[in-house]
């Protein structure tokens, strides 16, 4: 099975490692990632304004190159599998912004939001299934408390995301738990790391992340996994850093037994 | 200011969002994680939107505390939307000529070894135009 993938610019420069594990997972799971050609960067945060349409192209671009490819979109940056995510319910449901961004593309058949945009994680649920992953499995994490580290971009407007229960989710722990380790659930998991407040506002961030952090370590967690290089980055500037923050895809390749071969590739 | 009621349009034309279908349950506020950070709440914002208090609004701090976390959208049960409230009135700011609220000069300052280049884009997006 063939898909289309947005790597987005962190995952080039910073998260390398989110996306070398992926693909080595993905290869070893029967999948292949083929890159959007010459993707531009989503911007990071969804343009909430409803009158912005230039900060929406780069996404708009990405959505139909993978729908005149026939294949689905699949993102592993939280950032922008939101962002991907609420542009393409926007074509799909929004006819001013379909128009006039179609106005800018120029292309000879409108672009209508018809591409799924999958994030890895529903990749793994929905397509491989959890107990099919379970089974790849050749290197479980046996005893390992993990924490998952949902944050808020993959989650809300749960509407429109679409991706889990906002509330109360699941899919992070029904990996943790496939590849054989023990989900610790924290309240904290789906609260805000501050996003890109830590730029301006440290402090503010470290305050929040020292939250999640306590709540996380209060319940048991050895560590903490999440799919969002922002959120890994201002989860380690917390004060209180008692616990390691990890990429999932560094522990499914782990688990699959392809975590030296990720890197060397 | 002569123009208060255009600016108070413009606030719910460009976010889209209807604030006098506000029951002022408070819910919004409870949920910000941004709460004591902010000098106008997330449940007063919806207010002073709509008695067009809006020289308050574009003064007010809460601009660059509100994370677009979305807890306020996802919880609000009147679907009033308060960060995209929030988000609309700190367009108004940043779209004015020299009111950007981030400039390229600040940022070797601002970076470390680990800083992701999301947080750039995603800060430049939020705080400038």
């Amino acid at each position: 099975m063939k898909y289309s993938y947005y790597p987005g610019c962190t995952l080039r420069t910073k998260a390398k490692d989110l996306d070398a594990y992926a693909k080595a997972s993905a290869k070893a799971l029967g999948f292949e990632l083929e890159e959007i050609t010459d993707w531009q960067c989503c911007g990071g945060v969804y343009p909430l304004g409803s009158d912005e349409i230039a900060s929406k192209l780069s996404s708009v671009r990405a959505l139909k190159e993978a729908k005149d490819k026939g294949q689905e979109l699949v993102t592993l940056c939280s950032a922008c599998h939101h962002v991907l995510k609420r542009v393409n319910d926007d074509m799909k449901n929004v006819e001013d912004i379909r128009t006039r961004a179609n106005n800018y593309i120029n292309s000879d058949v409108p672009y209508e939001g018809e591409t799924e945009v999958l994030h890895f994680l529903e990749v793994l649920r929905d397509k491989i299934g959890f107990s099919a992953l379970k089974e790849k499995v050749t290197n479980p994490l046996t005893g390992k408390k993990i924490g998952a580290y949902y944050g808020c971009l993959l989650l809300r407007p749960g509407k429109i995301m679409g991706f889990d229960n906002p509330e109360n989710p699941k899919i992070l722990e029904d990996f943790i738990r496939a590849i054989g380790a023990e989900p610790v659930i924290y309240p904290y998991r789906n609260e805000c790391c501050g996003g890109y407040i830590s730029l301006k506002e440290k402090e503010m961030a470290e305050n929040m992340c020292d939250k999640i952090m306590s709540s996380a370590d209060g319940f048991g967690a050895d560590m903490l996994i999440t799919a969002c290089p922002l959120c890994l980055y201002n989860l380690n500037n917390s004060k209180a850093n008692r616990l390691p923050v990890v990429y999932f895809t560094e522990l499914l390749a782990e688990a699959l037994g392809v975590k030296e071969a990720a890197l060397n590739e | 200011m002569s123009n208060v009621k255009n600016s108070s349009e413009k606030i719910k034309e460009i976010s889209g969002a209807n604030p006098l279908k506000c029951m002022k349950c408070g819910k919004c506020s409870a949920t910000c994680p941004a709460f004591n950070e902010m000098d106008i709440k997330p449940h007063q914002f919806v207010s002073y939107v709509i008695n067009e208090d809006i020289e308050a609004l574009v003064n007010s701090k809460s601009l660059y505390r509100c994370l677009s976390c979305f807890a306020c959208i996802e919880r609000c049960p009147r679907d009033v939307q308060p960060g995209k409230l929030i988000d609309a009135a700190r367009q108004l700011v940043v779209r004015k000529r020299g009111q950007n609220y981030l400039v390229p000069d600040e940022i070797p300052a601002l970076l470390d070894e680990e800083t992701p280049q999301q947080l750039l884009v995603s800060a430049f997006r939020r705080y400038r135009r």
